[in-house]
């Protein structure tokens, strides 16, 4: 089976404070420490099981800056076998169909069976992998969090639903499927692992090459426009205690037994 | 601006909470525009979700069909792409179904697409200003969205406040009949089966005492501070979905939107962001306490009483003082 995993370099929210940048325009950018998108690597480990089951290649592509490189190392580490890297100063600025239309050309250039993305990245869209299903008329399933083979030509899928509910399809390939946290436990990646992969040679990839009209890409086409950024000013929120941890815990206690926490 | 419409999730023959909220936004982006609810489904529950929602909205299309019984996106996108028409703004709540359906939705419609919005801050020159979380909700954005060529836009379940319209008897067309005579598209996603949540020992949503864990306790070995408080306290421990996702606690333990939704008198989050997905389990908790090492952690927002602590020191002597307390 030919698996393309399209995955996103994003800040790291659990090791960065988020500050504005440049009056709201941007986020403070410098010291910021970026990873995978947590989705996606669920996503790459999800494609890594189903080649070793079924045979075939895992492919990851990334549209990013020259930094973005680092994820694809990381996946090929993981065992991917091969990457793409989309690079191109016009692709900045894009929106969610923007970036579809930049991964339905990369995916026209190979012949894929499967493509998967995360359910979503750091700007909690989720949009990106069910707008390329329907730019290359495939069938999708959003929130997958499980698969196997299914007979030639179709994969038997769980997404979850409500409540934890999961709601299980036979689905026929090619198709596109956004992977949920979960579906499996992304394997571990050593710093001896990505330095086994430091050389391996990875296709750079512009809009020209790809057969893309610059003019269609990018913030000008864009339907979906950030504007600024910011911090809501949103109600009171909480009354936040103060004091030396044993001040705390005796604050603490009064409240949870006014309020009932103390059975 | 007369071409509103909203889809409706129903289930068990009701409408979803989310319905009177898409109604809310709707009336925010036009107050006189008459919204049309759009349901699809079968039989008597799609007939008595219609009947209720035709109590919210004037108009109420109706899509039934067999094929419809369960909700499947790769069904129901192809019929409201036929359906819709051209330069509509459709609006729905952005949760499991709709991040299932929208995106592509809005492809085929040739819509420009806002998901996940929070509030709507204006509309000027054919454009929608609005605000989104991102980054886990550490910060917020304004964005525009073109809406010359109609739009999709998902909300965020709780964000758009009901308002407190009375009942109108809205009319309910079947739109079954003649936009299915092409036959139902070919299903390549193929239903089976729903195989519900499992049960689990510990029923979180009855209890009155919630300890709740989060990524913030590092180490599968660090929960036993978690039972220890919950211990002394009384209580039972919850978690959210990351210490599911690692296998640390059952899935039955995990509180949010694909988890449970608790009631408790107090929740006390420890090492949880207060992430969309997660708060959207807390809405029936009374009293929420959240310690949290980062300052601007999002839960501070919806919490009553916060404490800035790491969690793996603090808990130990929160523990000790809730038993001298006793
Ligand atoms: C469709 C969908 C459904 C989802 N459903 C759910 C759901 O039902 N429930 C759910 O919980 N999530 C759900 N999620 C995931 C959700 O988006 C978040 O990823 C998740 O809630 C984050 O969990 P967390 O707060 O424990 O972790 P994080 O967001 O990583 O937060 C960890 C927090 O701990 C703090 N911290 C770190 N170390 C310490 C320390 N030593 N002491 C104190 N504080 C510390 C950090 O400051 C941070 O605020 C869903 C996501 C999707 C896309
Ligand atoms: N810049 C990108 N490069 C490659 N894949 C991306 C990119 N942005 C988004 N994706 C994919 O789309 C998924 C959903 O992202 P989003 O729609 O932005 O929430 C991600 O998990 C990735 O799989």
């Amino acid at each position: 089976m030919e698996i393309l995993v399209c995955v996103k370099q994003v800040p790291d929210t659990a090791e960065n404070d988020i500050e504005l940048a440049k009056g709201g325009r941007d986020i403070e950018r410098e010291d910021l420490v970026y990873s995978v998108n947590e989705w996606d690597n669920y996503a790459v480990e999800a494609a890594i099981q189903l080649r070793d089951q079924v045979g075939g290649r895992v492919t990851v592509v990334t549209i990013g800056g020259e930094e973005a490189d680092e994820v694809l190392r990381r996946q090929l580490a993981m065992g991917a076998d091969g990457g793409l890297h989309v690079n191109d100063e016009a692709l900045e600025g894009s929106d969610g169909l923007g970036l579809a239309r930049v991964l339905e050309a990369v995916a026209q250039q190979g012949s894929y069976d499967l493509i998967l993305t995360g359910a979503q990245a750091d700007d909690g869209a989720g949009q990106v992998g069910g707008m390329l299903a329907a730019l290359m008329d495939l069938p999708f399933a959003a929130l997958v969090n499980h698969i196997e083979p299914s007979g030639a030509g179709a994969l038997r899928i769980g997404r979850e639903v409500a409540g934890g509910d999961q709601e299980i399809s036979e689905m026929d390939l090619p198709c596109v499927l956004s992977i949920q946290t979960g579906i499996n436990q992304p394997r571990y990646v050593g710093i001896r692992g990505i330095r086994k992969v430091a050389s391996v040679e990875i296709p750079q990839l512009d809009a020209a090459a790809l057969g893309l009209d610059a003019a269609s890409l990018g913030a000008g086409a864009a339907r979906l426009r950030r504007l600024d950024y910011f911090v809501p000013q949103s109600g009171p929120g909480a009354r936040m205690l103060a004091g030396k941890p044993d001040q705390l815990a005796a604050q603490l206690v009064e409240i949870l037994k006014a309020k009932g926490g103390i059975r | 601006m007369d071409n509103l419409f909203a889809y409706i999730m129903h289930r068990e023959g009701a409408p979803h909470d989310s319905a009177a909220e898409l109604l809310a936004a709707a009336r925010q982006l036009a107050p006189q525009a008459a919204p049309v609810a759009i349901l699809a489904g079968h039989g008597p529950e799609l007939d008595a979700a219609c009947q209720q929602a035709a109590a919210l909205f004037p108009q109420v299309w109706k899509i039934g069909h067999p094929y419809l019984a369960q909700p499947n996106a790769e069904i129901l996108r192809p019929l409201l792409a036929r359906l819709v028409p051209q330069g509509a703004l459709l609006l729905l709540a952005h949760e499991h179904f709709a991040m299932d359906l929208a995106p592509g939705l809005s492809v085929k419609l040739g819509a420009a697409y806002l998901p996940d919005a929070v509030a709507f801050t204006g509309i000027e020159g054919g454009r929608l200003k609005a605000v989104r979380e991102e980054f886990a909700g550490l910060v917020s954005a304004h964005v525009s969205l073109d809406l010359s060529a109609g739009a999709v836009i998902s909300l965020r379940p709780g964000a758009f406040k009901a308002g407190e319209a009375a009942p109108v008897q809205g009319q309910i067309s079947d739109k079954s009949a003649a936009d299915l005579d092409g036959g139902m598209p070919p299903a390549r996603r193929r239903y089976i089966e729903t195989v519900a949540a499992e049960a689990g020992e510990v029923d979180i949503t009855k209890a009155e005492v919630l300890v709740s864990v989060g990524r913030g306790i590092q180490d599968q070995d660090n929960l036993e501070l978690v039972f220890d408080l919950a211990k002394a306290l009384g209580a039972e421990v919850s978690c959210s979905r990351p210490i599911v996702d690692a296998k640390w606690l059952p899935k039955p333990r995990q509180v949010g939107t694909s988890g449970k939704t608790v009631k408790p008198k107090v929740y006390l989050a420890c090492g949880i962001s207060g992430s969309s997905q997660h708060l959207g389990g807390l809405t029936g908790a009374s009293c929420v306490i959240a310690i949290n090492k980062h300052p601007k952690a999002p839960i501070f927002q919806r919490a009553e009483v916060g404490v800035v602590a790491d969690i793996i020191q603090f808990l130990p002597v929160l523990t000790k003082a809730v038993r001298a307390a006793k």
